[in-house]
């Protein structure tokens, strides 16, 4: 059963261009689904939409069947966490969780105990009368996502939650939020530009661009059959090829891969991973550079006329720069006017 | 908010010399008039007063206008600072949240009343006040006092709001609460040290009050500071006057011990922009 429904919504600012241009999305009850896209993409704004903090100039958002598209944030059954925390440096953190319990005028006995079982829950037992500002940045956050969870929402929101942590305590973080997740079964939608992030958090993946939706899927099928060349292009590495193909022969440069497609222009992509190399004595390709990774290594390379291409190798000590090499791309597929129209 | 430590190897002479100079300026003729208001005999060539004492002191505070005066003062600080508190904080919070047609010059209005010589525009309010009947009164001092306090009151308030983070008002109402309650629980107590910085400069400031007071008090309302420049100008004693200055001194002690307590470290340089 879908929690939150998404039809059609688009959202103007004063300055003229869409941040958001029509979107539309179903989220399953319990699902975790990851808004991904570059910087000004709209992701935040499409958050905010939800939690009641921007006005959509159309479209209609509704959570379990009830219509909240211009309900103001306070009577939303969402809850919030925002990349700054947005603590109250005024109060402590037994004060920031119990803040909108007590709102909801509950007894504080009850109060006392449900600041304490979602401090436990979160990795700060105890920590209930530090003040905000004596908390490390990780710290911060938990206590942000705690005031949220505290509440029981009937969606979580969480726009870049990790963004201002470092790389190591961002992975586990994220691996908190997610078992967090699976246990109290909540709805939650996650704003990110880390992509992997998105790969390793999320059911379902929606990348954005330019406040439109180019795809959703499971972060499998995303990283396997990007269905626009700017998915597969922002999702991990990929070759993207322009070429042109004439009686099922895609030919850029040196280059040609059996393509059978309608005559026209196309591009070609192509996983490092899924092009390999072999010696020849017609080569495609020179070898530019060869990194060496230990596991596998990554090596440059450059067509006649200078397009860049890369490919992973098993064996980067066979290669060296200047070296000429076949290209043999084991899958691919093809886009033209912004479509998949073709994967082997 | 960081605290920048200037690293300094060198003493600096300058600043210290600055620094003393400013305190003999401060210090030295409070030293002088809190020592007349303990002296009863101080002949001309003598450095120290023969005599010390407390004659004046009970004679002074034997007088009734004294303590009217001091009562007076007191309602009339109160009486405007929580007038001003009522009418400029919404104000300023509009000022400083919301955009409406105008807002800028209205806002700029409020510094260009005070970039004026304040005299001319105080014998103008009073001839207005003179045709309402309002010389003389309570209220009529309360008015000209309110409009003494409106750029602390609002200037400061305006900084103060904006500095608070909408993130955190945000979070307020996702968790439930109406935009009232977020003013009154989360943007209040953020700003709040900073405003009770303009509502103590706001108090002091009426408290010492000279010139709209006398000009639309007099002769009716006597503030302490009116009633102080009167003996100075019209008693050839002057501990009559040293004593009322020394009792002066009161509430700004007041002020500054509250001032510690309330605002911490940092914040009027917040207020201020810093
Ligand atoms: N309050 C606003 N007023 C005017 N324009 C805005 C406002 N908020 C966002 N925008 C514009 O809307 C577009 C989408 O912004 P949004 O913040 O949703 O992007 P984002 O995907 O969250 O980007 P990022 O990854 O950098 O956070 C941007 O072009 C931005 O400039
Ligand atoms: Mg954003």
């Amino acid at each position: 059963m879908s929690v939150l429904h998404i039809a059609d919504v688009t959202k103007t600012f004063s300055g003229g261009t869409n941040a958001v241009d029509s979107f539309s999305l179903d989220v399953a009850d319990g699902e975790l689904v990851c808004l991904l896209g570059p910087s000004g993409s709209g992701k935040s704004t499409l958050l905010r939409m939800v939690g009641g903090f921007e006005q959509p100039n159309s479209g209609r958002i509704t959570i379990d069947g009830e219509e909240v598209t211009h309900l103001p944030p306070e009577r939303r059954p969402t809850g919030m966490v925002f990349q700054s925390h947005a603590l109250w440096t005024h109060m402590n953190v037994f004060k920031n969780l119990a803040f909108g319990l007590k709102l909801r005028r509950m007894p504080a006995a009850q109060i006392r105990e449900k600041v304490e079982a979602v401090l436990e829950l979160v990795g700060l037992a105890g920590y209930g009368d530090r003040m905000t500002t004596q908390l490390s940045g990780g710290q911060q956050q938990r206590v942000a996502l705690a005031r949220s969870l505290v509440l029981e929402p009937k969606i979580l929101l969480l726009d870049e939650p990790f963004a201002s942590l470092d790389q190591h305590l961002r992975e586990r973080l994220r691996e908190e939020v997610r078992d967090i997740q699976q246990r109290l079964k909540i709805t939650t939608l996650f704003v990110t530009h880390g992509q992997d992030e998105a790969l390793s958090m999320a059911d379902r993946i929606v990348v954005m661009a330019n406040g439109k939706t180019e795809q959703i899927d499971r972060p499998d099928v995303v990283y396997r059959d990007p269905k626009t060349p700017f998915v597969a292009g922002f999702i991990g590495t990929m070759n993207l090829i322009e070429g042109e193909v004439s009686n099922g022969i895609f030919v850029r440069s040196a280059l040609t891969v059996p393509l059978p497609i309608a005559d026209g222009p196309a591009t070609l992509a192509i996983r490092p991973e899924a092009l390999d190399l072999s010696a020849s004595d017609i080569p495609k390709a020179s070898v530019h550079r060869v990194t060496d990774y230990g596991s596998h290594g990554l090596v440059d390379l450059d067509l006649a006329d200078g397009t860049r291409v890369k490919s992973m190798v098993a064996h980067p000590d066979m290669l060296r720069a200047g070296q000429g090499v076949d290209l043999l791309p084991r899958a691919f597929a093809a886009y033209r006017n912004n479509q998949q129209i073709y994967r082997s | 908010m960081t605290t920048l430590v200037p690293v300094r190897s060198r003493i600096d002479w300058l600043g210290i010399v600055f620094a003393a100079l400013l305190s003999l300026a401060i210090v030295g003729p409070l030293v002088v008039v809190g020592t007349w208001a303990f002296t009863e005999v101080w002949r001309y060539p003598n450095i120290i007063p023969q005599q010390f004492g407390f004659r004046f002191w009970g004679q002074t505070l034997g007088r009734a206008d004294v303590w009217n005066a001091l009562v007076l003062s007191l309602q009339l600080s109160t009486v405007v600072t929580l007038l001003s508190a009522v009418i400029c904080l919404p104000a300023a919070y509009a000022f400083a949240r919301m955009s409406f047609p105008g807002r800028n010059i209205l806002f700029f209005s409020f510094l260009a009343g005070h970039a004026f010589p304040k005299f001319g525009l105080l014998v103008a309010i009073a001839a207005i006040f003179l045709q309402l009947n309002l010389i003389g009164t309570f209220w009529g001092v309360v008015l000209i006092q309110l409009v003494g306090t409106l750029m602390f009151m609002i200037w400061i308030p305006v900084a103060a709001f904006q500095a608070v983070d909408r993130r955190m008002e945000e979070a307020a109402r996702d968790v439930g609460a109406s935009p009232f309650r977020v003013f009154w629980s989360i943007t209040l107590p953020q700003a709040g040290p900073t405003i009770a910085a303009a509502v103590l400069l706001s108090f002091v400031g009426t408290f010492y009050e000279t010139e709209g007071a006398w000009l639309i008090g007099a002769p009716g309302i006597r503030t302490m500071p009116v009633l102080m420049i009167s003996y100075i100008n019209n008693q050839m004693v002057i501990q009559y006057g040293a004593v009322l200055s020394v009792l002066l001194w009161v509430p700004s002690f007041i002020a500054l011990m509250f001032a510690r307590r309330v605002i911490g470290g940092g914040a009027f340089a917040r207020g201020f922009g810093g």
